[in-house]
């Protein structure tokens, strides 16, 4: 009968581990199932809710964050294969909305309902760190897995192209 | 500026208010609906008259000014036009202003319900009277404490100033004197030329915590002891649920309860099993391990071709007339030169970038809800009336809102998740995925159209339109008036066109179909326009005129000045008169909730033969305007969605399925698809139009007609492939 109970509750549970995580320099001790996805992690767990569920197969963007810098779509990553690497989410960005992106964002108005915008951003400044003078096609390639229902596509793009000014004037 | 502090609660709110001396809370008591004699009051004079104000503004002792926006913010910019209109004629900036959302109260805000583009619309004189009401009352009481006469001073930025001295008090310290005022009746408002605020293109209020991750959606909402729910949902939209199996969703860690729960969609219950557990991840595996068998027997289950036919048969059959001029069929079969056509549009999915979804939590006979809400009131009325509880009782909390588009119009999301709290006796959130979103509804009905027009010396001398399509509200009764002609058959199309065509038609035969549909951005006019405007440059071409000129002709008249302007001012932007033979250039003009907008595209094709859009112009006239550049990011946004509905995604039906389920199969404009679009306003005193939704159905036509000045094809299903033109 024990026995029985203690298999009972061992189908019962997932199987279980613990990660430290590293979210915008801070380290994390969070429990859960390996094949948990980072995003459910970032914002249940961390409580870190600007990361958003947008389609849970990697197809919109809106759960962008960085992995080691480089953008990965937090909904279909496995939380074991982001354990010890740096993850940065939009929170994690700036302190103050002082990131170039956030502030080209500003300038030229981009959000409407705001809600892709988190992604939208995370992965321009992902762009921009690798290409600092984007061309319109290097701005198709980086963009073109955020969707924006909104349709601000359009200053999404001159946004990018403002920042990428600011950063500039900002290195001279 | 920081927004972050900028959420007040309604109960915060007007308990600061009616401590009498410590702020000014101004607002108006509503006498049934109508705005326009609305009473305007102080928070004291309403305790005392023992009614509830709806209150706007509140400055407190501080002078810190704190306005409520009782309309959803879904991307549509109302977070910002409200604020503005009153900090006009309060004479306050913006930075210095806290913005809260109204919680949902029909008896207090009116229709709250954010549809039809009819926030500015609808309130824009009530709020700048309740913003110049408490300005002249802060006027008023600097002048007894100067003992001045009160036309010696003027009220800027904040602050009362006694012109003749120079002498001014912040508007802080004058909050105690003036909450004892009456308000003056009748106050002056600003002439348009004196505005500093409304008109200008200011940055939204709400972008700040839309750029860092702060902005609270629905999904953000976290209640203590709540729970989470997903639902396995009936794939076909009325199935029933015969039995389940939980045994393998009960063994997972984090599960409490499977139930069956359903939802009132119309007429019908859309029902499902929710998994609630005490974390998403929990609920979701849970879902993933359920197993329910359905009963579909009930209705009939159809294919999108089935459902497409079924229209072209109605077409066949006697129509239910909504508008009718003249006689056109007698002119047409006199006609020498006859135009018909038949269009097609498809059904689509609202698909907001934020999936549906709601937090409930009934504790007793007392109902509160979070989430992303377009009809705040409704639901009110909806929960109330349902589960039987006062009104009062049901409070709906406001959040932003990741997309609308109509979708989260609509109270059968939020009454599941209250019928879900209730069950388990704790607060619940419930998240639909992505795939619940997609494949559920109710979607945009598709329509199928005939038009028939006959041409004498270039001019239209009859036309007539039949729509096959669902009318959406035969849905309320299972057994529907279907008598009623479908109030949405001349929805877009430019109502000069009246003035000059004395022969015409619209009228509708109501398709039978069991697919729940509903209102999609633009509603009727977004499948509308595209037929109307097709058709109106089929004409054109028939009579061997450019299509610009010909809808001036047919557009012009005593009312037809708006029309003719629009026209003209997209000539000059496209250069019309000089364009180039080989260019594909292409307009359309279309009206619908008191906007009219006109849009030009010009198409090319590459060396590779591929058709590429160059450029969009759009002209909006929506009369008086509150924010330009809002209207230019909504008119943007608008003619992206109209894209995507004209060339790129489609919901199809197998078996009474909705086929699409994610976005690898309903497929989304992409940033590398949209080209330059250049958005003009007019300047005009015409009273305010709608913005969010009027820019969206000129596009398609405007394409379509642009690819048929290039290559000779007409396209008259929606959607085409772009890649196949």
């Amino acid at each position: 009968m024990v026995i029985h109970n203690l298999i009972a509750s061992f189908t019962k549970l997932f199987l279980m581990a613990s990660y430290n995580l590293s979210i915008n320099g801070k380290t994390y001790k969070v429990e859960a199932d390996p094949k948990m996805p980072l995003l459910w992690v970032i914002r249940e767990l961390a409580g870190l809710h600007g990361t958003k569920y947008g389609c849970g197969m990697a197809q919109c963007g809106a759960c962008t964050v960085h992995l080691n810098g480089n953008p990965v779509r937090s909904c279909t990553l496995p939380v074991s294969s982001a354990a010890k690497q740096t993850i940065t989410t939009i929170e994690g960005l700036s302190d103050d909305n002082t990131h170039a992106v956030q502030k080209a964002w500003l300038a030229e108005q981009v959000p409407q309902c705001g809600y892709c915008q988190s992604g939208q951003i995370m992965a321009a400044a992902a762009l921009l760190k690798r290409i600092p003078n984007p061309t319109d096609q290097d701005i198709d390639n980086a963009m073109v897995g955020n969707i924006c229902r909104c349709g601000t596509y359009p200053r999404i793009r001159k946004a990018i192209k403002t920042a990428a000014q600011m950063m500039a004037k900002a290195s001279n | 500026m920081q927004t972050t502090d900028k959420n007040l609660s309604r109960r915060n709110f007007i308990r600061l208010g009616s401590m009498t001396g410590a702020a000014l809370t101004i607002g108006y008591a509503m006498p049934g609906l109508a705005n326009e004699a609305a009473e305007i009051l102080t928070a004291q004079k309403a305790v005392e008259k023992g009614i509830e104000l709806t209150a706007w503004i509140s400055i407190d002792k501080t002078g810190k000014v704190t306005i409520l926006n009782h309309r959803s913010e879904m991307g549509q910019g109302s977070f910002q036009a409200v604020p503005q209109m009153i900090a006009e004629e309060l004479e306050i900036s913006l930075d210095n202003v806290n913005i809260g959302f109204a919680p949902g109260h029909q008896s207090k805000y009116g229709s709250q319900s954010t549809g039809g583009s009819s926030t500015v619309r609808s309130a824009y004189k009530t709020l700048l009277r309740t913003g110049a009401t408490a300005r002249e009352m802060l006027i008023q009481a600097a002048a007894a404490k100067w003992n001045v006469k009160k036309n010696e001073s003027y009220a800027e930025n904040g602050f009362v100033i006694h012109k003749p001295s120079g002498k001014k008090f912040g508007y802080g310290e004058l909050v105690e004197d003036a909450s004892k005022l009456t308000p003056p009746k009748d106050v002056k408002l600003k002439r348009r030329e004196e505005y500093k605020i409304v008109g200008k293109p200011l940055a939204r209020q709400d972008n700040p915590n839309k750029i860092n991750g702060k902005a609270e959606f629905g999904l953000d909402v976290k209640i203590p002891g709540m729970m989470y729910a997903v639902v396995e949902r009936s794939p076909r939209f009325r199935g029933k649920v015969k039995s389940f199996d939980d045994s393998a969703t009960k063994k997972i860690t984090g599960v409490k309860n499977v139930v069956k729960v359903s939802r009132p969609v119309f007429a019908y219950e859309c029902e499902g099993v929710a998994v609630i557990a005490d974390s998403l991840w929990a609920a979701l595996e849970g879902r993933k391990a359920l197993k329910v068998e359905w009963d579909d027997s009930a209705f009939e289950h159809l294919d999108t071709e089935q459902l497409y036919a079924r229209m072209k048969e109605d077409l066949k059959k006697t129509s239910l007339s909504q508008r009718t001029g003249g006689n056109p069929e007698a002119v047409f079969q006199k006609s020498e030169k006859k135009v018909d056509a038949v269009y097609e549009t498809p059904y689509e999915s609202h698909s907001c970038m934020e999936p549906l979804n709601c937090t409930a939590h009934v504790k007793g006979h007392k109902v509160e809800i979070w989430g992303p809400i377009q009809a705040p009131d409704w639901i009110q009325q909806d929960v109330s009336s349902r589960l039987k509880v006062a009104p009062e009782n049901v409070t709906v909390n406001m959040t932003f809102l990741g997309g609308g588009f109509g979708r989260k119009a609509f109270t059968d999301y939020t009454y599941e998740a209250v019928l879900l709290s209730k069950e388990i006796n704790a607060p619940v959130q419930v998240v639909w995925t992505r795939e619940d979103d997609t494949t559920q509804g109710p979607f945009r009905p598709g329509a199928v159209y005939e038009c028939k027009g006959s041409l004498s010396n270039g001019r239209i001398t009859s036309l007539q339109a039949k729509m096959a399509a669902q009318n959406m509200n035969h849905q309320w009764s299972p057994v529907p008036d279907k008598t009623s002609f479908n109030d949405s058959d001349i929805e877009g199309f430019a109502a000069s066109y009246f003035d000059n065509i004395t022969n015409y038609s619209f009228s509708d035969v109501p398709t039978e179909s069991p697919i729940p549909v509903m209102w999609w951005r633009s509603v009727y006019s977004s499948t509308n326009g595209f037929a109307y405007e097709s058709f109106i440059d089929e004409l054109a071409a028939a009579a061997e005129k450019d299509p610009l000129e010909f809808r001036k002709a047919h557009l012009g008249g005593e009312k037809g000045e708006r029309y003719i302007a629009i026209l003209e001012k997209l000539g000059e932007l496209t250069n019309w008169k000089d364009k180039k033979k080989n260019d594909g250039w292409g307009v359309a003009i279309t009206e619908c909730f008191s906007s009219i907008v006109g849009e030009a595209v010009k198409v090319s094709k590459n060396s590779a033969g591929k058709l590429k859009i160059d450029k969009v112009f759009a002209v909006m006239d929506c009369g008086w305007y509150v924010n330009p550049d809002i209207i230019r990011a909504q008119v943007e946004g608008s003619i992206v969605m109209a894209y995507g509905a004209a060339a790129v995604h489609e919901t199809h039906f197998a078996d009474g399925k909705a086929v699409e389920t994610n976005f690898h199969q309903y497929k989304m404009p992409r940033i590398n698809e949209i080209p330059e679009i250049e958005v003009h306003i007019m300047d005009n005193d015409e009273k305010p139009g709608g913005v969010g939704e009027p820019g969206l159905p000129p596009f398609a036509p405007a394409l379509c007609n642009a690819i048929f000045d290039l290559t000779g094809k007409r396209i008259r299903k929606l959607p085409f492939n772009i890649n196949e033109v």
